[in-house]
């Protein structure tokens, strides 16, 4: 390849304070084989216009800053390779589905009340001392729920979900995959206070099992399985609401 | 920068990482009544203790003895470290790794249960707890979605603070913060203030470090008077890919892999680090041995085999390989997935079947805010804890495995501290801290905004700059010549920072200014790096001056205390001795049988 090869990056921009909408800029980055999506914008940010924002930080894909939408789907731009593009134009945008609150940079507050709204921490009725030891969890029992637990909150799959972007009241994927992560959890007890914000209105029925959180996901994580087997649990402990009196219906722990 | 509203709280928390929710909780369960703040220039989960791969270490298992995790970090430590904060530390961590496994960490377990241990670098034992090998993600995400539990953490994400606010009596109350959406300034005040925003590895260009590792929380209290302590202490990881940087973790020596040059050889045997047992013997890893050497001393022995002409030469520059192959898929996928993941993503190649480059890396920074055994430094009322700050337990050379764990130490350590000051010290000058705030924000504006465009220059050059003379400076080998070198373009750099030029001079998410906010922070603690380096004149631990080979106990069995200068000329220089316990200074050996000797 020639020394000056480039490639050509096509920016959104909006800026709240000038911008009254948002506009496409264009950027000729340096092509180098070796780098990520993220190296171009940076590249653009240091050298050419220092106003162009964007969100990132250890570029080896397991902060979750990065994500946004490339040639229209949603990507760790850490872990997108310029050579998976070349030579065409690569458009690059802010993940959809969230507000923006400039250039690359999209509001984060609803996805960070999703994820508190879940009780995503152990909840117990007897909490050890930790002078008796740690907890004791099989490698079986950890496989039910360690990969709900890898989950790097980069919001990938809200940008891939056809519903989290109309039904404010849907939980959305990553966040019910963390509430499904510690329902799973062999030392939680936790399940029905969790389950009775799940059930709540939209909050997991809003689901159409479209199964695009799962596709995008850059970890590996199955958000779309975690739905629909919460939803199994959902919908049992619903049936036992009919035969038991309230708030005694969902085992302790046991019934994992 | 417009000023923005003040807001009260009990306890202030600069930094959302492993060491600042740790504190939070540890303020909010013990004190249920407080208000905790939690600033930090990005959302929690962003930190960068999220990219720690391969555990934490804590000595729980019969076969192994506090005795000997004090024992090997101190030695690891080249005697640089404190001996009552070591020991601290290691009485501390068990009963904090097994909180942090009961607050949801998915440590991977043993058949029956209990939680799995692997060897790590410069340990006679195994005693690192992992969750496969993204350690420091899990630990991260089990204490963040914790601290969702309690009401009383107040959270200022995407809040960048820039300066300690200091009360008339002295006492420290709070800081001031850019809120990013808006680009005010906030008083963020407090009864007391912890520092927990980790290292400065930015500093350098080749880092496993990411983005926002840039010393803010050091230089911060740098400016405020607090001294810098050892900060010529630099760590490189032994295995780093070229070109990004990225880690490959220890782990992958703990599970057995090798370290071999251009000619196939072991070539740590050639530097008194014992003898390599072949890979499918029992034996092998050996702990304290070989590839289980400590990182200073794995570091170094790669200058020296390409001073020696014996490493591979690649687009990306020298490396050896890290060779995994003989640990099979199985494993691979099992106990160092990532490592998989990332060889494969960033280096093109599968570990399965071919060897990892690799070549050292900065990766920590040993030194740190000056605190003593709890957390507290010289003003009153302000603690730090984590990477940012140097009890110190890492001396001149951090353990693998230990930093983790003293996040859980010290950050519950300085909470608790800074809660009981909070209690003792109630009644501050809020007038006083508003205007100290109001001040900032008009020093910030007049710094970066009213400055003319023309004749200033680029973050990136000065940056850059920065970078080229630190690495070339205060590597792993050093000089005072090269030292001397540093010391003069960190000094042309501060001067002609005065005058940097940035584009963008607008309120809302303005990340260039945080950058050149940054680069000032990066400026500080280069500054004490590399006089901390030229004043030393000894090899210890991750200190190696060509010129001065030996340790010297006589003299150097100290820390230094670099001071800042506010007229912007070179740092003080002082020293501090080290406390010694039980463990008199000895041979910094490993091999065989090296470790604590019993009766």
């Amino acid at each position: 390849m020639a020394d000056k090869d480039t490639m050509t990056l096509e920016v959104f921009r909006y800026h709240p304070e000038t911008d009254s909408e948002p506009r496409f800029q264009s950027y000729e980055v340096p092509y180098n084989e070796d780098w990520v999506v993220l190296d171009a914008i940076n590249w653009v940010k240091d050298h050419v216009d220092g106003s162009l924002t964007h969100r990132w930080s250890c570029r080896m894909g397991v902060c979750g800053s990065c994500g946004m939408m490339v040639n229209g789907e949603p990507k760790l731009t850490c872990a997108a390779f310029l050579k998976d593009y070349y030579p065409f134009p690569i458009k690059v945008e802010p993940l959809v589905n969230f507000a923006v609150e400039r250039d690359l940079v999209v509001a984060m507050d609803g996805f960070m009340e999703k994820l508190q709204d879940v009780k995503p921490y152990i909840i117990r009725d007897d909490v050890n001392d930790t002078s008796d030891g740690e907890y004791r969890q099989s490698p079986a029992e950890l496989a039910q729920y360690k990969q709900y637990s890898m989950c790097i909150n980069c919001m990938l799959c809200y940008a891939a979900c056809p519903v989290a972007g109309h039904e404010d009241d849907f939980l959305g994927p990553a966040a019910l995959a963390l509430g499904h992560r510690y329902n799973k959890d062999s030392r939680d007890q936790g399940q029905a206070e969790r389950l009775d914000v799940m059930l709540a209105g939209e909050a997991i029925w809003g689901c159409t099992f479209v199964g695009e959180c799962t596709v995008v996901c850059p970890k590996h994580v199955d958000p779309a399985g975690a739905i629909q087997q919460a939803k199994a649990m959902a919908a049992q402990e619903y049936f036992k609401g009919f035969v038991m009196p309230k708030g005694t219906g969902v085992a302790k722990g046991a019934a994992k | 920068m417009s000023h923005g509203t003040t807001h009260q709280h009990d306890v202030i928390i600069i930094g959302g990482g492993g060491a600042g929710l740790r504190a939070s909780i540890a303020i909010a369960q013990e004190n249920p009544s407080f208000s905790v703040a939690c600033v930090s220039k990005v959302y929690p989960m962003r930190s960068h203790t999220v990219t720690a791969e391969g555990g934490a270490a804590a000595s729980i298992k019969p076969n192994d003895t506090l005795e000997d995790h004090i024992y090997d970090t101190i030695s690891g430590a080249d005697w640089l470290a404190d001996q009552d904060a070591v020991e601290y530390f290691v009485n501390q961590a068990p009963a904090e790794m097994i909180q942090l496994e009961h607050w949801g960490c998915p440590w991977s377990r043993e058949p029956d249960g209990s939680v799995a241990v692997r060897p790590f670098g410069g340990m006679k034992i195994e005693r690192t707890w992992f969750a496969a090998d993204k350690t420091g993600f899990h630990m991260l995400h089990s204490l963040f979605q914790t601290t969702l539990k309690y009401d009383n953490i107040v959270r200022y994400d995407e809040h960048f603070a820039t300066r300690l606010l200091i009360d008339d009596d002295g006492r420290c109350r709070g800081c001031a913060a850019i809120e990013l959406q808006t680009g005010r300034v906030k008083a963020i005040l407090g009864k007391s203030v912890i520092i927990c925003t980790g290292g400065a590895g930015r500093v350098f260009p080749f880092t496993t470090n990411g983005a926002i590792k840039t010393g803010d929380g050091m230089a911060m209290a740098y400016r405020a008077g607090v001294a810098l302590k050892d900060m010529e202490f630099i760590q490189y990881h032994p295995t780093g890919l070229p070109g990004t940087g990225i880690l490959i973790t220890e782990a992958s020596r703990g599970e057995g892999g090798i370290l071999i040059n251009k000619d196939g050889y072991r070539y740590l045997q050639d530097y008194d680090l014992g003898q390599p047992l072949d890979v499918s013997d029992p034996g092998h890893p050996q702990k304290r041995a070989m590839e289980l050497g400590p990182r200073d001393k794995l570091s170094q022995c790669f200058i020296k085999e390409r001073w020696a002409g014996r490493t591979i030469e690649t687009r990306d520059g020298h490396v050896v390989h890290l060779d995994l192959r003989h640990l099979g898929e199985a494993k691979i996928d099992k106990r160092i997935p990532f490592v998989r993941e990332l060889a494969r993503s960033y280096a093109g190649i599968d570990p399965v079947h071919q060897p990892i480059p690799v070549r050292p890396v900065v990766h920590y920074v040993m030194g740190g805010i000056d605190v003593d055994s709890n957390s507290a430094t010289t003003i009153p009322g302000l603690y730090a804890a984590g990477e940012c700050a140097c009890v110190s337990i890492n001396g001149a050379n951090r353990l693998g495995s230990n930093s983790l764990t003293e996040l859980l130490v010290f950050g519950a350590q300085a909470g608790k501290h800074a809660a009981r000051f909070a209690m003792d010290h109630p009644d501050y000058n809020v007038a006083a801290l508003e205007t100290q705030a109001e001040d900032e924000g008009a020093r910030v504006r007049r710094a970066f905004f009213d400055a003319p465009r023309k004749g200033g220059e680029r973050i990136v050059t000065l940056r850059t700059e920065l970078h080229e003379a630190m690495e070339n400076g205060a590597g792993i080998y050093r000089d005072a010549e090269s030292l001397e070198a540093a010391c003069a373009t960190v000094a042309d750099l501060r001067e002609r920072y005065r005058k940097l030029n940035i584009d963008d001079r607008t309120h809302s998410f303005n990340t260039e200014l945080t950058a050149a906010l940054e680069l000032g922070s990066l400026i500080d603690c280069a500054e004490a790096m590399a006089h901390s380096g030229l004043q030393r004149t000894e090899s210890r631990g991750s200190h190696q001056r060509l010129d001065h080979k030996e340790r010297n106990d006589e003299e150097f069995l100290a820390h230094s205390l670099a001071f800042h200068q506010a007229d912007g000329s070179a740092p003080q220089i002082e020293y501090k001795p080290v406390t010694i316990t039980r463990w008199p200074p000895g041979a910094r050996t490993y091999g065989a049988g090296s470790g604590l000797k019993r009766e």
